[in-house]
């Protein structure tokens, strides 16, 4: 359920980081539209800030993913920043453990790029490892090129869709 | 499908044997020039002696026709251009009235209904030409059977007009590709048959699956699956729907994390055993999997990626891709990993190296440029590549089982993404084709010839 939950908030990352590079304003949706019940009462949408040591603290504080040039699998200065801010955050809370996912864009065959998002997602879970997470707290996958950010065909969406994007599955607070 | 066997009964009718004696060629196609020249066909509809039958001899001659045009080979001759109505396949047709269309073969059929419901097929393949019989073959089959015969009676015929085995009575498995409620990719497996019909899902949402392969006898096939979240390389019987994961006990036992991945795997052309890279502390390594002893063998070891392994069709060597040069390119070795060949040397990536079942030829994926091609080297490497189709996207090349005609997944850009669809191209370069899927598709893996 956790899981769940915290896939809906990362969906709504993924719609603002999408549309917000091809296109001018008009495309940009807001991620949570105003809320109104049947008395038609203004609810208070005013953040509260995420809970710490949730999902949502864990992306906002540390960046929950990391992104790799065309045919790349090496980490970027930027790259090993997150992932220094996300080994801090994990040493903060040593009880979470995560999911490491390697992401490819679409201008590459299928096979090719199940075997290079695979190196993406060691190329962070390794980084992390060397920052002090222990091994144990990580783990990987693949989704090559079959689980896209962003499914238009530019060279925006392409870029934001090489990633490795680690996700707390479990140990967490919500 | 063995009860489709052994109701197919092929029973070699009578062979009216003609004395003519033109002094001319006999009947014979090139399937290399096919769309250059296609073989002008009459295919008047199979005659039958009840409703039911005559009902059932049309859509055989549609199936036929459909298939004898789809190769690219023959141009069936409108219907309405015929001058004689067959009554009795077993008169000698007026083959003046089928020359003066321009017709250089007549097929010929009937269809009749046994009092215990079993079809019988006969027809006879004519060259109006000669005057000569080509062909006359009868089937016994179960009713629900008559598509199959129907695809066996175009592939006697493309077999005894071209000299090389058909591949009509076949089945493609494939990906079908979709989008959930929230938009999500989805993607299947199906089945179909080679013309579009008779399709239905393997796989159901709930997982992603994607690459499969079949194996020599097409009773399974492998896929990559995400069921468990991690590509992982399944076994799946086409019978009864019962299906594994291969290598995860033998990749435990060899020392790897038996959570890695496991990925595209083909056969053997004896079906023993299986070709599958996987996935190793340095990368991505080919291994040979013993489906008797269930255990692995590690044929690479290089710290570069290994992908892709397809065997030769005599078992003796595979072809793979590798990034071990620097970018993708496609190299061969034996099947105990020996003998590293690299086979070829363009620019660009090469990926998805596939092993014609002649032998003589592999397919493949290049990307260069922001394009995408098919292309076909020779497996020593030696010669150049000559390049099949080039566009926005290819992926996947499939062999037909007679090695002259490619499926291949073929992207092209639309405003709401990438649109994946399966077409086929033969090996000229000609003839190209949409597979008839009834959504996007992609992956496909084309049956052997079905007995």
């Amino acid at each position: 359920m956790k899981i769940k939950l915290f896939a809906v908030a990362v969906l709504g990352a993924f719609a603002t980081a999408c549309a917000s590079t091809p296109q001018p304003d008009d495309n940009d949706l807001p991620i949570e539209p105003p809320i109104t019940d049947n008395g038609g009462d203004v609810v208070d949408t005013t953040p509260q800030g995420p809970a710490e040591g949730s999902p949502e603290h864990f992306t906002q504080t540390a960046g929950d993913r990391v992104f790799f040039g065309l045919d790349r699998h090496d980490l970027s200065p930027e790259a090993r920043t997150t992932l220094r801010r996300q080994a801090a955050w994990l040493a903060s809370y040593p009880g979470a453990r995560i999911l490491v996912a390697g992401n490819c864009d679409e201008r590459g065959t299928r096979e090719y790029n199940l075997a290079l998002g695979a190196r993406r997602a060691n190329a962070a879970r390794d980084y992390l490892i060397s920052q002090g997470v222990d091994a144990s707290r990580i783990s990987t996958t693949s989704y090559g090129k079959e689980n896209p950010t962003c499914s238009q065909s530019s060279e925006q969406c392409w870029a934001i869709n090489r990633n490795a994007t680690t996700t707390l599955v479990g140990g967490y607070t919500n | 499908m063995n009860r489709l066997m052994a109701a197919l009964a092929a029973l070699v009718t009578g062979l009216m044997v003609t004395t003519m004696a033109h002094a001319q060629e006999p009947l014979r196609v090139d399937v290399t020039r096919g769309n250059l020249d296609p073989l002008p066909v009459a295919l008047p509809d199979f005659v039958g002696t009840s409703e039911e039958a005559l009902s059932r001899g049309a859509d055989i001659t549609r199936v036929v026709t459909n298939d004898l045009a789809s190769s690219g080979l023959f141009a069936p001759i409108d219907q309405d251009a015929y001058i004689e109505d067959i009554e009795n396949i077993d008169l000698r047709p007026r083959f003046s009235d089928w020359r003066v269309i321009g017709s250089s073969a007549l097929l010929v059929g009937s269809v009749s209904i046994q009092d215990d419901g079993r079809l019988v097929v006969a027809f006879r393949l004519w060259d109006t030409r000669l005057e000569e019989q080509l062909l006359g073959l009868q089937y016994r089959t179960a009713p629900e059977n008559w598509r199959r015969v129907a695809h066996r009676v175009a592939d006697e015929v493309y077999q005894r007009l071209t000299g090389e085995a058909g591949y009509f009575n076949t089945r493609i498995v494939y990906v079908a590709e979709g989008r959930g409620i929230e938009g999500e990719p989805l993607r299947q497996l199906a089945i179909m048959d080679q013309d579009g019909a008779n399709p239905s899902f393997l796989t159901d949402r709930s997982y992603m699956a994607l690459l499969p392969n079949y194996s020599p006898n097409s009773q399974e096939i492998t896929y990559v699956s995400f069921l468990n979240g991690q590509a992982t390389t399944y076994l799946y019987n086409l019978e009864t729907g019962r299906q594994e994961a291969l290598f995860t006990q033998a990749m435990r036992e060899a020392g790897l994390d038996p959570n890695g991945q496991s990925l595209s795997a083909r056969f053997t052309p004896d079906g023993s055993q299986l070709a599958v890279s996987i996935e190793t502390r340095s990368g991505h390594d080919i291994h040979l999997f013993d489906l008797r002893t269930r255990a692995l063998q590690r044929l690479t070891q290089h710290p570069a990626d290994d992908v892709e392994p397809s065997f030769s069709p005599d078992g003796e060597r595979i072809v793979f891709s590798s990034s071990r040069g620097g970018g993708s390119q496609l190299y061969t070795m034996n099947r105990d990993g020996t003998d590293v060949q690299r086979i070829t040397f363009g620019e660009g990536l090469y990926t998805t190296p596939v092993w014609s079942p002649r032998g003589d030829l592999i397919a493949f994926t290049k990307q260069s440029g922001g394009q995408f091609s098919l292309g076909v080297v020779r497996a020593d490497g030696s010669g150049i590549e000559r390049i099949l189709y080039e566009g926005y996207f290819v992926d996947t090349p499939a062999w037909s089982p007679n090695g002259r005609v490619l499926l291949f997944t073929r992207g092209e850009p639309r405003a709401d993404g990438t649109r994946y669809e399966i077409w086929s191209v033969d090996l000229a370069g000609f003839n190209l084709r949409r597979l008839a899927t009834g959504g996007m598709a992609s992956d496909p893996a084309w049956s052997p010839l079905i007995e």
